[in-house]
């Protein structure tokens, strides 16, 4: 297979105006990623369906996964005026970055036995603008996943065939796998309460005497 | 009877007994299960049904895959809360008299499940159960000591008087009510006239 860096390169020769990105995974695995920009993802994936030295044409799974909105606490140095004498001091900023949701599809070739190529889409924010291209159209196998994808994590895959709930009924408001997901509060005596559980034990012990 | 005439009678070659207990030992002989599975209990309800088990001892061989037709409902397996509506639904179609086995730690509590936003937290929050089976799975030969228990239990219901089944009081409920999918959770998130969450003893 090729290199990362290869692959990207041509990609962006076959699609004028797309944009790629190596996402570099620090991990002992090293597996890294290429996140594609969401207008261009449909015909990067057709590309690297057909390109004869690609060939993927298997995308064995799908993920999704939420990144909350994160708050990075800096320290700067600030220069200020106090009785009369110019001081630097330190104040914290609190940086916002908003948080996001993304599809991973794991790439194989059965025809060239290669493998994994990781894809990333990344949507604008986890609330309305939640939407990502579906790949459906590409890979046929991504359908369920895509809809267990919508289903848990509330990613609006466009031009899927049939974006329904999977798991969970039609009537089912929540994305119980983001993480911000809050579960009905339905607790019940447990013997080995543990962690999470034992603190809500211990809300409903309070709440009950 | 008096046990003592009863014997006294046997042995003079006299046979003797009382309505009730032929009708509960056809009853308890005869117990045909619903032919159903949700996980992988089912599997081990399968295996309890085959040659090696054999079920069809008790009586109990005849898996019918109607519930008009059916005196037992085996939960075998982990009730999604999707799932639980349909289940309930079963149960209300079935005629009395009707039982029912809880099998494996998912159908009674929830089991490994039981923090997951998708499971319900045992059947007997919506339905009455008759026996509990722990386990995960439960071996065959817990579902038949389930099956012994039940037909134990069916051995002993009284037909007249104050104790007798529920099956008997006209008033009492034979069909219960089907929870909704809701926005957040079923609901009703349980049947308080069945099941009430556990009360909270404080330690000290």
């Amino acid at each position: 297979m090729e290199t990362l860096d290869q692959i990207k390169a041509r990609a962006e020769a076959a699609n004028p105006g797309a944009r790629l990105e190596i996402i570099p995974n620090g991990s002992p695995s090293g597996q890294h990623s290429i996140l594609v920009d969401n207008q261009h993802a449909a015909a990067v994936a057709k590309f690297l369906r057909d390109d004869p030295l690609l060939q993927f044409d298997y995308a064995s799974n799908v993920a999704g996964v939420d990144w909350p909105d994160t708050v990075l606490k800096k320290v700067v140095k600030v220069k200020q005026v106090v009785e009369g004498v110019e001081r630097e001091l330190d104040q914290t900023v609190e940086e916002k970055k908003p948080g996001y949701l993304e599809a991973v599809y794991h790439l194989y070739s059965m025809q060239l036995r290669h493998g994994p190529l990781i894809l990333r889409l990344r949507t604008a924010d986890r609330a309305e603008r939640n939407h990502l291209p579906s790949l459906t159209s590409v890979w046929r196998g991504a359908e369920f996943q895509e809809r267990e994808a919508f289903d848990l994590y509330g990613i609006v895959f466009d031009g899927h065939p049939d974006l329904r709930r999977i798991l969970m009924w039609d009537e089912f408001k929540d994305y119980p796998m983001r993480r911000d997901y809050v579960e009905p509060d339905d607790y019940e005596y447990e013997p080995t309460a543990h962690d999470d559980v034992l603190e809500k034990a211990r809300k409903h012990a309070e709440s009950a005497v | 009877m008096d046990e003592g005439l009863k014997s006294e009678l046997s042995k003079q070659g006299v046979f003797t007994t009382t309505f009730e207990q032929v009708y509960n030992w056809g009853r308890k002989n005869s117990i045909w299960p619903l032919n159903f599975g949700l996980a992988c209990c089912a599997i081990e309800m399968i295996a309890a049904a085959m040659a090696r088990w054999d079920l069809a001892r008790f009586g109990a061989e005849v898996f019918r895959p109607s519930p008009r037709q059916a005196d037992l409902m085996i939960v075998a397996g982990t009730v999604t809360k999707k799932m639980a509506p349909q289940v309930v639904r079963l149960y209300n179609q079935m005629p009395e008299p009707k039982y029912v086995i809880a099998m494996g730690a998912c159908a009674i509590s929830g089991g490994p499940f039981k923090q997951g936003y998708n499971v319900l937290k045992g059947i007997d929050r919506y339905i009455p159960v008759d026996v509990h089976i722990p386990g995960c799975p439960p071996r065959p030969e817990a579902l038949l000591h389930a099956f012994m228990t039940l037909q134990r239990k069916i051995d002993e219901q009284a037909l007249t008087g104050e104790q007798r089944p529920p099956f008997l009081v006209a008033e009492a409920p034979s069909e219960f009510p089907v929870p909704k999918c809701g926005a957040h959770d079923l609901e009703p998130p349980n049947n308080p006239a069945v099941w009430q969450p556990p009360g909270l003893v404080k330690a000290d």
